[in-house]
């Protein structure tokens, strides 16, 4: 293996290992949930991309033969990571946070989106069930 | 040098996987725990994927990919418990 490509890797594993440990103290360290988001999904995102990346090169020169499948784990996790975090924030708020006492006023009927049952064009799920009981 | 490189993975990811498990422990809210358990998932990624190329077997890759695939099910399927009272209504 040449060594430009060997420390290629070894850059690339070092860094992804980096990443990870810092986005994990900021999960440990940050005062509260919200802010605490903001370490593994971002941080701990390029770790696993940069060490995938590195497994990818790795088997390219020792093997000889080019495969993109250590890309479709780092295309999973750069899809699902924004997803899971806007659905954890969303338990908590509903959990944790009082719309009256901890938001500002949004100038909306229902309030704050996350906690509004109506939907945006007037539509009220609850009627439905509603209906059907009648 | 990859074997140097490899073994400064381990130990970062090593000590990334027990602040999370420090994190699902202790963590105040619920929303804590789902956050620890799913950046374990993520974690646990990583360490396999090192886990491989040490070895030189990318039989590990396939692990990996479940992982991911079932990290993410089961940080949604909570969330939803939670959200909705119902994971599939």
């Amino acid at each position: 293996m040449p060594f430009v490509v060997e420390l290629i890797i070894s850059l690339l594993i070092v860094i992804g290992g980096l990443f990870l440990l810092v986005g994990s103290f900021g999960m440990l360290k940050l005062r509260d949930l919200l802010p605490r988001l903001h370490a593994p999904t971002k941080a701990s995102t390029v770790g696993v991309g940069g060490v995938l990346i590195a497994s990818m090169l790795y088997f390219w020169v020792e093997r000889g033969h080019f495969t993109i499948h250590e890309l479709l784990i780092t295309l999973f996790i750069f899809l699902t990571a924004p997803i899971t975090a806007n659905l954890i924030a969303k338990a908590y708020m509903l959990l944790n946070v009082d719309p009256h006492s901890d938001l500002p006023p949004s100038k909306q009927n229902e309030g704050w989106a996350t906690f509004d049952p109506v939907g945006p064009e007037g539509y009220d799920p609850s009627e439905e069930y509603q209906e059907k009981e009648n | 040098m990859i074997e140097y490189a490899l073994n400064f993975g381990f130990v970062c990811v090593s000590l990334a996987l027990l602040m999370n498990l420090w994190r699902l422990t202790m963590g105040p809210t619920t929303a804590d725990r789902i956050l620890a358990v799913d950046t374990m998932a993520i974690n646990a990624i990583a360490l396999l994927v090192m886990y491989g190329i040490a070895k030189g077997t990318a039989m590990y890759f396939e692990g990996a990919l479940l992982f991911a695939m079932f990290g993410f099910v089961s940080t949604v399927a909570y969330c939803k418990f939670i959200l909705r009272g119902d994971i599939i209504e």
